[in-house]
C-alpha cells in the first residue's frame, strides 16, 4: 500500500489545450508507452471479467458443492477450499466487488479532490488556508487505523459503508496535487481573459480550469482507485468487511482463518492475493504512465537516443 | 522560526482533530456500539473502571455532549485510557506498554534500512539514467508498491517459512522455549523471528524511496551547478553525491513524512500475518475482542507516533534547508 510516487506536478504543456485534444493526446500516449499499454490491457480484461463472470466460471462461488480440498484439475482450475467451494469461481466472481469499490471510490474521491483542490487554488486567500489545512490534516492521519476503528464500531463494513468511509478519508493526497497544478494555472492569460469578460467564478472553475487539468485528474482517479483496492482488500482480509460478500479480500480472510498456508492449501491465499496485486499493478502502471505524460522530464531517455540514431 | 512555529501549530491542530475523531466516532455510530460492549462486560467491571468507560464512550451519561467532551479530553490528557476489557483488570496503558517496543524495533529498524537502501538505489539509478539499474528498478517497484503488504508477508511465510523452513513464521520469539532477557540466545531468537516481517515491510516500502529520490535527482542533475561541476572536471562520485544527491534528498525527507502513515498501516497488516506481538496485532485483537478502550488508545498512540515523526521530519527539513527558515 505504498504511496504511488507521483512527481511534483509541474506546468504541463497540456495546460493550454482544450479537453478533446488532451484526450486524443492521452490516447496516443497510451499506445506509445509500454507501461500504459500493459496497464490498459490488464484493466480491460478485469472489467470484462467483472461484467461477465459467469462466462468463464460456471460454478457458484458461495455454494459448498464439492468435496473439500480438491487438488487443481480441469474441473477445478484452482482446486476447492476447506468448505468445498470452487476457488476459481470465487476469484472470478470476486472481481466485481473490488472493481465496484475501486471505481466508486475513484470517482467520488477524485470529485471531492477536484472541487477542494481547485477551489482552494482559485479562490485563494482565506478559502485557500481553510481548505489547505483540512487537506493537510486528513493527509497525515494514518488511514488504515482510522478505517479499522470506523469498521469496528460499524461491526464490519458492508460494501456501501466501505465505499463511503474510504472516499471520505482518502481524497486528500490527490487534492493536494490538483491544488498545486491549479495554482500554476492561476496567473495564465486565458483565465485573466475570462475574468475580464466578467465570467462567474463557478463558470471559470468548471469550464476553464478543470478541462485543462484532464491528465492530472485521470491520474488522481487512478491513485484513488488504487488506494481503494488496497484499503478495501486489507479491511476485508482482517475480517472487517462483510464476511458474506464474494470478493478477493473476503476469500483471503477465510483462507487466513483456516490457516490455508499451514494446512497445504496455499492457492486459497495466493490466488486472490495475486489478483489484487495484478489489479493494483494495472492501476499503478497506468498512473505512472500518466505521470510521465504530465511530467515529460520523467520519460525514459532511451527512446530519445534511438530516435537520434535513426535520423 | 515562523516555519517551525507553523509546523508546531499544525502538529497541535492534527492532534486535536485525532482526539476529537476518537471522541465523536463511537457517539456518531447508530446505536452507540460501546453500549453493547459495556453490557457484555457489566458484571466483571469494578465501579472505577466502569466510570472511566462511561467518560470515554459517553454511555449512561446525563451530561451534554460538550461537557462529555471536556471530561473526555481531561481524562485522555491526564493519561487515563481506562481499563482493558480483554486483559481485565490491567490498565490499557500497561497492556500497550508490553507491545510497543516490538513495533518500534521492527518498524524503526526496517524504515531506517529502507531509507538508506532506497535512497542509495535512487541516486545510482538517476545517475546512470537509462542504464541497467534504471531500466529494471523503477518499473519493478511501481509494481511492488501496488502489492498489498499482507500478501507479500503471506508469500514470504509460504516460501521461507513453510516450504524451506529457514525462518519462524509467527510470534516475536519462541514463547515456550525462550525467556526474554538480555542474553545472546534471546537476541538471536528475536532477530530470527523479525527477519521475515522486516523483509515484507522492506520490500513493500523501499519503492517509494527509490522513486522519489530518482525523480528529484533527475531534476537536480539538469541544474546549472551540476553542469558547472562537470565543467570543472570534478570526479563523478563527487558530483553525484555532493552536488546532485545532497540537493535532491530533501523531498525524500518530506516524502517520508507523508508516507509514514502507509508504513504504519503496512506494519499493522504484517504484524497480523506473523502474529507479531506489536501494537498493530494488538489493535486487531482489540477489534475482534470488542475491547474498545484498548482500540481507542491504540488508534491514538499510532496517530500520535505518526504525527511526532512528521514533526521531526519537518524540523529536520528546517535544519537542512535554509530557504524554509528565511522564506514566508
Amino acid at each position: 500500500m505504498a504511496m504511488p510516487v507521483a512527481g511534483v506536478p509541474t506546468e504541463t504543456p497540456a495546460g493550454q489545450l482544450p479537453a478533446g485534444r488532451t484526450l486524443a493526446r492521452v490516447g496516443r500516449a497510451v499506445r506509445s508507452s509500454r507501461k500504459a499499454t500493459v496497464g490498459t490491457v490488464l484493466m480491460v480484461i478485469f472489467i470484462l471479467i467483472a461484467l461477465f463472470p459467469g462466462v468463464i466460471a460456471h460454478d457458484s462461488p458461495t455454494v459448498d458443492a464439492y468435496a473439500p480440498r480438491l487438488p487443481v484439475s480441469t474441473a477445478h482450475l484452482l482446486g476447492t477450499n476447506a468448505y468445498g467451494q470452487d476457488l476459481f469461481s470465487q476469484v472470478v466472481w470476486g472481481t466485481r466487488n473490488v472493481l465496484i469499490i475501486a471505481f466508486a471510490v475513484g470517482i467520488a474521491a477524485t470529485g471531492i479532490a477536484v472541487l477542494i483542490g481547485v477551489a482552494a487554488a482559485y479562490l485563494g486567500g482565506w478559502w485557500d488556508n481553510v481548505l489547505n489545512v483540512l487537506t493537510d490534516v486528513l493527509l497525515v492521519i494514518p488511514l488504515l487505523p482510522l478505517l479499522i476503528i470506523i469498521a469496528a464500531y460499524a461491526h464490519g463494513a458492508s460494501t456501501g459503508v466501505m465505499i463511503t468511509a474510504i472516499t471520505v478519508t482518502s481524497w486528500s493526497y490527490t487534492a493536494r496535487q490538483l491544488r498545486s497544478q491549479a495554482l500554476t494555472l492561476r496567473s495564465r492569460d486565458f483565465l485573466e481573459a475570462a475574468r475580464v469578460r466578467g465570467e462567474r467564478r463557478l463558470y471559470v472553475i468548471v469550464m476553464e480550469v478543470i478541462p485543462t487539468m484532464t491528465s492530472l485528474i485521470v491520474a488522481a482517479f487512478l491513485t484513488n482507485a488504487l488506494y481503494a483496492v488496497l484499503l478495501s482488500s486489507s479491511l476485508q482480509f482482517i475480517g472487517l468487511g462483510d464476511p458474506n460478500t464474494v470478493s478477493w479480500g473476503t476469500t483471503l480472510y477465510w483462507a487466513q482463518n483456516n490457516a490455508a498456508l499451514q494446512t497445504g492449501e496455499p492457492l486459497w491465499a495466493i490466488a486472490p492475493g495475486a489478483c489484487i496485486a495484478v489489479l493494483g499493478a494495472a492501476f499503478a502502471l497506468l498512473n505512472y504512465a500518466f505521470d510521465e505524460i504530465g511530467n515529460p522530464a520523467l520519460r525514459p531517455v532511451r527512446k530519445v537516443r534511438q530516435k537520434k540514431g535513426a535520423q | 522560526m515562523r516555519y517551525v512555529l507553523r509546523r508546531l501549530g499544525f502538529f497541535v491542530l492534527t492532534l486535536w482533530v485525532a482526539l476529537t475523531l476518537n471522541f465523536l466516532l463511537p457517539r456518531l455510530m447508530p446505536g452507540n456500539p460501546a453500549l453493547a460492549m459495556m453490557s457484555k462486560f457489566h458484571g466483571e467491571l469494578g465501579p472505577n473502571a466502569l466510570h472511566a468507560l462511561e467518560i470515554l464512550f459517553g454511555v449512561n451519561s446525563h451530561e451534554s455532549l460538550l461537557q462529555q467532551y471536556f471530561s473526555y479530553l481531561h481524562q485522555i490528557l491526564t493519561g487515563n485510557f481506562g481499563t482493558s476489557l480483554s486483559e481485565y483488570p490491567a490498565s490499557v496503558s500497561s497492556v500497550i506498554g508490553s507491545a510497543i517496543w516490538w513495533t518500534i524495533g521492527l518498524v524503526g529498524v526496517t524504515t531506517f534500512l529502507a531509507f538508506i537502501l532506497g535512497t542509495g538505489l535512487g541516486i545510482v539509478s538517476a545517475w546512470r539514467r537509462g542504464g541497467k539499474l534504471d531500466s529494471i528498478v523503477p518499473p519493478v517497484f511501481v509494481i511492488t508498491s501496488a502489492i498489498p503488504y499482507f500478501w507479500v508477508a503471506m508469500v514470504l511465510v509460504l516460501v521461507f517459512g513453510i516450504t524451506l523452513h529457514w525462518f519462524p513464521t509467527e510470534g516475536g520469539y519462541y514463547v515456550t522455549t525462550d525467556t526474554p532477557g538480555l542474553n545472546l540466545t534471546f537476541f538471536q531468537d528475536v532477530l530470527n523471528h523479525a527477519f521475515l516481517p522486516a523483509m515484507a515491510l522492506l520490500i513493500t516500502t523501499i519503492g517509494t524511496w527509490i522513486l522519489t529520490m530518482r525523480n528529484t535527482m533527475i531534476t537536480t542533475l539538469a541544474e546549472d551547478y551540476v553542469r558547472m561541476a562537470r565543467a570543472k572536471g570534478l570526479p563523478g562520485h563527487r558530483i553525484m553525491l555532493d552536488y546532485a544527491a545532497r540537493n535532491a534528498i530533501l523531498p525524500n525527507l518530506t516524502g517520508f513524512a507523508m508516507s509514514l502513515g502507509f508504513v504504519v498501516s503496512g506494519a499493522i497488516l504484517i504484524e497480523y500475518v506473523f502474529n507479531y506481538p506489536g501494537v498493530g496485532y494488538m489493535l486487531l485483537q482489540a477489534v475482534s475482542g470488542e475491547d474498545y478502550p484498548l482500540m481507542q488508545a491504540l488508534f491514538l498512540l499510532i496517530t500520535v507516533a505518526v504525527l511526532v515523526a512528521i514533526l521531526a521530519a519537518d524540523l529536520l527539513t528546517a535544519l537542512f534547508d535554509p530557504r524554509t527558515r528565511t522564506a514566508r
